[in-house]
């Protein structure tokens, strides 16, 4: 099929504003839309920049914003968006240069909330035992992959860069839920605080946007109820 | 690259995958030792991230006795007796205690009903020495590494590593056989910075995108592997590289062996199972260069599907629960990139290259070590690109991650150690000279007339793929070689389009494919070298295994575009080398 990509460029070294350029080419309805930004990359502007790693949806290197909504580009088919796609760089961020924005600001209110399993005390000499069901508690948001797009999908985190989003939420959701963890209290603490959950209206574009299908409205929710009931 | 910024550290971690990771918390545990990680990628992106299956460990978690020296019998001999057994020893040995180490950081394994660690089939493994399946492999649904590297990410936080993401490392300074630090080219502002260091930890992974049907990432380029190789130091056993059976066809994405583990079967058009001709008792669960192997047979006596160059993985009697909850990423991975549910249809798969058994040669430590055995003082080597050499001619599945966390964790003691006994040792006066001299040159060929760097890895991954892949022989690897030589002096002739310092992805592929060249150089000439069929390397013109002559590891110095290949013994320490049969 024929299809034309529509992609955002800023090239600063080059020159001051942000535009479009249009690219035409021949594509499989069953490529990946960054099978076509590579496409252009390799053969048509090697200028055009953008992340990308594994190609299959597990790094999260390449969450862009596809036809106006975040995608990554490696889990779309350009047979399931059509002959004209648009392709943006992520909302919220600063643009380092064409599809690159600087996530800088995403990772430190990631760091902000204890992303990590804190127990002092002296473990087994085995694994410490964990019944189906406590595992299955936060399985859910052991799936995040760290790619964005659910913060950058939320209007709360546009309008407050101090909010701490959706995905930051989504790993201490993780941890707060993990019966084996003993930091919660710390966690929510944080978590209660002003640019906390409370700045989420529940609007669920974060749920629509995550390519792992992770329930984030629903674990916001869920950690809410924990620092109202005091209680993880 | 006008502006060269310095940084002295202690120890410098260079990649930021699992046994990057694993270093980095060990170092940062011991205190007192400035510790740094470099990545060209966020760390969360490394490849690590995509490892589906498991972990193998032989925990005996599932009601089945298992222990760790059958785990190294299966190693010993999925490496086709290759693998040195000190190192397989020290592996297996250890890997129960890190998987356990694991956990204790909080890894969210899945569980048994008596809330132990879950374990699955995998291929290769096995109880009592070869006798039947063992459930060896530790497993978070199909995302153990996605698993792994979170924990160890998070862990790294935990502890206070710093790191430097988006730093790329283009020169080691490696001078009088000591290596003192490393130059980075920091991706966002295209500056260089100047790490000096006591000790320096390569953990930069594979170089499968060689290859044209790979499972591996579009960054998995070997940075680390040519860089040293270009410092003059050997790189061990290149001519073994791993095809795994069954990835996605055209895209090369891996489905994990765990399908195969919970009991999915490979088939051919006429619907047969045909592993059970090749590998009468572990059959579709063989070794992964046995079964790679019977596919491309039966792909040549025109049973591919529909005599097309691919064969069904069919799951569709594993039932739509075990799908769903043991292996939702594949569910996934079928129905966004294949338009298939594996719940009802079979999945079409064709083998992908995967992982490097070769590396940079270290000892148990993750020590480098030269052509004649000596130390690269203030050097180590782990995961992918090191060659320990635990997987020998064929890696058993699982085993890449047990390599990443158990040599991870030794090198990150083992530094700590060297650190506390050694001084910061003088670089040269320009330091980052050479690299900047290269990087300057290929930045002012932008918008100039030249060789398009993807037209040269295109080319190189298609020749890789045809030539130098399951099958060998001497002609096709004496045509790889000719070829391979044409591509390096086009590759010198490289022309990028993008003229700006800052995130200037241009030039950075352009320089991987220059380094990739060489691997797929030195990869080709071991290959040739070696006439003997062993693991993964199989010689249609050398069809047997051959000890009298092979039993020895190759060691391969690229010097102006040809290659010297030396050798060194293998350590037989338990299991004398007898015929392999699955």
């Amino acid at each position: 099929m024929r299809v034309t990509f529509k992609v955002y460029r800023y090239q600063p070294e080059v020159r001051e504003d942000a535009y479009f350029d249009s690219f035409e080419f021949d594509a499989e309805p069953t490529d990946r839309v960054l099978d076509g930004l590579n496409h252009i990359k390799w053969h048509l502007d090697g200028t055009l920049t953008l992340r990308r790693s594994c190609q299959h949806g597990i790094c999260g290197s390449d969450a862009l914003r596809i036809n106006g909504v975040n995608r990554l580009a490696c889990k779309v088919l350009i047979g399931d968006v059509g002959s004209k796609v648009t392709i943006e760089p992520l909302m919220g961020f600063e643009v380092i240069k064409d599809l690159v924005v600087d996530m800088d600001r995403f990772f430190g209110h990631y760091r902000s909330v204890m992303p990590y399993f804190v127990n002092d005390e002296a473990p087994p000499d085995r694994e410490r035992l964990q019944s189906v069901e406590a595992r299955e508690a936060y399985d859910d948001t052991t799936k995040c992959i760290l790619c964005g797009a659910c913060t950058t999908s939320c209007p709360s985190a546009w309008s407050n860069p101090d909010f701490v989003g959706p995905a930051a939420i989504v790993q201490a959701h993780r941890f707060i839920f993990d019966n084996r963890d003993q930091g919660s209290d710390e966690r929510l603490a944080i978590l209660a605080q002003r640019d906390g959950v409370w700045r989420c209206r529940t609007v669920f574009n974060c749920t629509r946007a995550c390519p792992k299908d992770i329930q984030i409205t629903k674990a916001i929710g869920e950690v809410k109820k924990a620092i109202v009931t005091d209680r993880s | 690259m006008t502006r060269i910024q310095e940084h002295t550290f202690d120890a410098i971690v260079v990649g930021a995958g699992g046994s990057g990771l694993m270093a980095a918390v060990q170092l940062a545990k011991q205190g007192n030792l400035r510790t740094a990680v470099l990545s060209k990628l966020y760390p969360t992106r490394s490849h690590t991230g995509t490892a589906q299956g498991g972990i193998g460990a032989a925990l005996g978690n599932m009601g089945e006795e298992d222990h760790w020296e059958w785990h190294m019998f299966d190693t010993v001999k999925g490496s086709d007796y290759l693998g040195d057994q000190e190192a397989i020893e020290v592996m297996c040995r250890e890997s129960p205690e890190v998987v356990y180490e694991l956990e204790h950081m909080g890894l969210p394994f899945s569980r048994t009903e008596d809330g132990r660690i879950a374990q699955r089939r995998f291929g290769g493994h096995t109880s009592n020495f070869g006798e039947a399946p063992v459930r060896r492999a530790c497993y978070a649904a199909d995302r153990t590494g996605h698993m792994i590297l979170q924990t160890l990410y998070q862990q790294s936080i935990k502890h206070g590593v710093q790191f430097f993401d988006e730093f790329q490392v283009v020169d080691l300074l490696i001078e009088d056989g000591s290596c003192r630090g490393a130059v980075a080219l920091h991706i966002a502002t295209g500056e260089l910075h100047v790490f000096r260091s006591k000790a320096l930890v390569l953990a930069t992974g594979g170089y499968g995108q060689v290859w044209e049907i790979t499972s591996n990432a579009v960054t998995l380029t070997g940075d680390g592997m040519f860089l040293v190789a270009r410092r003059g130091v050997p790189l061990e056993d290149m001519e073994f590289y791993q095809f795994h059976p069954t990835g996605i066809r055209r895209m090369g994405i891996l489905i994990t062996e765990g399908v195969r583990g919970e009991g999915g079967i490979l088939r051919n058009n006429d619907g047969e199972r045909f592993m059970e001709l090749y590998a009468p008792n572990l059959k579709d669960l063989a070794s992964r260069d046995v079964v790679s192997r019977a596919i491309y047979k039966e792909i040549r006596a025109g049973r591919g599907i529909n005599g097309e160059r691919y064969v069904h993985l069919d799951a569709t009697q594993l039932g739509a629960e075990v799908i769903e909850n043991k292996l939702p990423e594949i569910a996934d991975f079928c129905r966004t990139y294949l338009g298939i549910d594996p719940v009802t249809e079979p999945i079409p798969i064709q083998p992908t290259a995967h992982y490097a058994m070769g590396g940079i040669p270290t000892d148990v430590n993750g020590g480098v070590v030269g052509m004649q055995g000596e130390s690269v003082r203030g050097l180590f080597a782990i995961g992918e690109c090191a060659c320990v050499s635990v997987h020998g001619a064929n890696r058993l599945g699982t085993n890449s991650l047990v390599d990443l966390v158990v040599f991870g964790r030794r090198a990150g003691v083992a530094m700590a150690e060297y650190c506390r006994g050694a001084d910061l040792e003088p670089t040269s006066e320009e330091p980052a000279g050479p690299a900047r001299e290269e990087l300057e040159a290929l930045l002012s060929t932008a918008g100039k007339s030249g060789e398009n760097a993807a037209e040269i890895r295109r080319e190189m991954k298609e020749l890789m793929m045809d030539n130098v892949s399951v099958f060998r022989t001497e002609e096709l690897l004496t045509e790889a070689k000719v070829k391979l030589e044409e591509l390096r002096e086009r590759a010198a002739r490289i022309a990028i389009d993008d003229p700006s310092r800052a995130f200037n992805l241009d030039l950075t592929e352009a320089w991987e494919t220059r380094g990739m060249v060489e691997l797929a150089q030195v990869t080709t000439e071991c290959a040739l070298n070696r006439t003997e069929s062993r693991g993964a390397h199989s010689r249609e013109d050398y069809p047997d295994r051959d000890d009298e002559n092979w039993l020895k590891h190759s060691l391969a110095v690229a010097r102006d575009g040809a290659t010297e290949i030396g050798y060194k013994p293998v350590s037989i320490t338990r299991f004398e080398p007898k015929e392999r049969v699955y």
